[in-house]
């Protein structure tokens, strides 16, 4: 054990502590385990992006700064555009709402971060299993919107008022085609608890939920796209018609922290995707013959990060690929496409269900 | 049972910290505080704000927020539903069926009417 690596002073100093105190120390301990990854994640997705992206239009992207005099492909990039956003004054407007307007960065990262709580990333290995561990991921979801609203009245400046507007309307509506793509999920697991939805996929890939549930598969992905005002459903803060959107006031640390956690529900969004619907930690070939005795058919932390990886690539490339959405084809797209498959596609599901046929004869 | 919800509690109060923390270590102790009226005026590409942002709004968002709050809350019983769908078995599929059926009728009843559209 690891125990006898520790000297006996701290030992004594550990349990010195009342148990209460133990068990929230390990509670945080965990928690900054999840989070240092996460948080520095967050920062090199934002530096893979517009490395892709300038590969993508036959570009370099950052390529100058790095450590010590080091370019190191400029690896350097997410560290220095921090410290230069700390640096900077926060500006808050006259005619701003002071209170609510520094409230609202802060209400779009705590749901991106604390969603993690219950997210699985290996068989066991998650910060707590609570069984309405999805109800507790939408809800926490959808707690963004506030922050996107909240931004843009309090800033009291026209460009964040439409921005808000528009982006209130989209995520509301694509929030609908997203929770009906989740009752297809928990019809098909019968379980609302995250690790066992993973469980209920086990057997290689021609058992994940993305062949039965095809269409809620690209409804899901494609709400979260919409959900997160990523391009190509950015008009939240397209720049050629309002400016920045709802941060358009926000300057410094209050801007960096919006941007923290458009990346942070970014990374969710495809670590929910892959853990739904791509079978999340499992490995797609735990029956294939050649993989016996390998580790390709263990499950393991690697698939579960390979599968959010793949999804982050996508977020850069639907980017790269497609023009902005003209508004009405958005809320088009939303009610009259999206809602409609995903209510057939449950009907249908539920009528195999009961009915036994299909993927779900027992 | 209850002490499962204690990390995600934590994990609440830690993620509002990553959020205030940074915004008052970095705007009011390490960046500069120099406000000016020029500077603290809401941006409207370089013209003064000639009336008050908080104007009125096209109804069309009203309408989408109350369709949303149905829309919700028919996700909200579907949920329950659908983990237990596997004992309720045929039973449990009419009923969600006709409730189902009387929200699609108010869908329709609202597509029909242009609520939908934006030109």
């Amino acid at each position: 054990m690891m125990i006898e690596f520790i000297p006996d002073w701290l030992i004594v100093f550990w349990n010195w502590f009342p148990v209460d105190i133990q068990t929230v120390l390990i509670i945080l301990g965990k928690i900054v385990l999840i989070l240092l990854p996460l948080l520095l994640s967050v920062a090199y997705v934002t530096y893979a992006e517009r490395k892709v992206i300038g590969a993508m239009q036959v570009r370099i992207g950052p390529n100058r700064v790095g450590f010590f005099g080091f370019r190191l492909w400029g690896l350097g990039q997410p560290i220095a555009d921090t410290l230069k956003l700390m640096m900077k004054e926060v500006v808050l407007p006259t005619k701003a709402n002071k209170f609510l307007f520094l409230t609202a960065p802060v209400l779009s990262i705590a749901p991106a971060l604390a969603a993690w709580a219950v997210i699985p990333f290996d068989r066991g290995m998650a910060l707590t299993e609570i069984n309405a561990g999805l109800l507790y991921v939408l809800a926490l979801t959808s707690i963004g919107v506030y922050g996107v609203i909240i931004a843009g009245w309090a800033s009291n400046s026209k460009y964040a008022m439409l921005s808000a507007l528009r982006a209130g309307a989209q995520i509301v509506a694509y929030e609908i085609a997203m929770g009906f793509a989740l009752v297809g999920v928990l019809m098909a697991s019968g379980s609302l608890n995250l690790g066992d939805i993973v469980e209920a996929q086990a057997g290689g890939f021609e058992n994940w939920f993305a062949w039965p549930l095809l269409p809620l598969f690209f409804v899901y992905f494609i709400s979260g796209v919409a959900e997160t005002n990523r391009a190509p459903f950015d008009v939240a803060e397209g720049e050629s018609e309002i400016v920045a959107g709802f941060h358009v006031e926000y300057s410094g640390m209050a801007f960096a922290i919006f941007f923290l956690a458009e990346y942070a529900n970014i990374i969710l969004i495809s670590a929910l995707t892959s853990l739904m619907f791509l079978g999340g930690w499992l490995s797609p070939f735990e029956n294939a013959a050649f993989a016996q005795g390998t580790f390709l058919a263990e499950t393991s932390l690697l698939w579960f990060v390979g599968k959010i990886s793949f999804f982050i690539f996508v977020f850069f490339w639907l980017r790269a690929t497609f023009p902005r959405y003209r508004y009405d084809q958005i809320m088009r797209l939303g009610w009259k496409v999206f809602i409609p498959v995903t209510i057939v596609w449950l009907v249908v599901e539920a009528v195999m269900f009961v009915a036994k046929v299909g993927p779900w004869a027992v | 049972m209850l002490e499962n919800y204690l990390p995600v509690l934590v994990f609440l109060a830690i993620g509002l910290m990553v959020g205030i923390g940074p915004i008052f270590l970095g705007g009011y102790l390490l960046a500069p505080h120099k406000p000016d009226a020029a500077k603290n005026s809401p941006f409207e590409c370089g013209f003064e704000a000639f009336e008050d942002s908080r104007m009125k709004f096209d109804v069309r968002y009203y309408l989408v927020a109350i369709l949303f709050i149905i829309f919700d809350l028919e996700i909200a019983f579907l949920f329950p539903w659908a983990i237990v769908l596997d004992e309720i078995g045929m039973f449990g599929l009419i009923a969600m069926g006709i409730f189902l059926g009387i929200l699609v009728i108010g869908f329709v009843y609202e597509w029909k009417k242009g609520a939908l559209e934006w030109e």
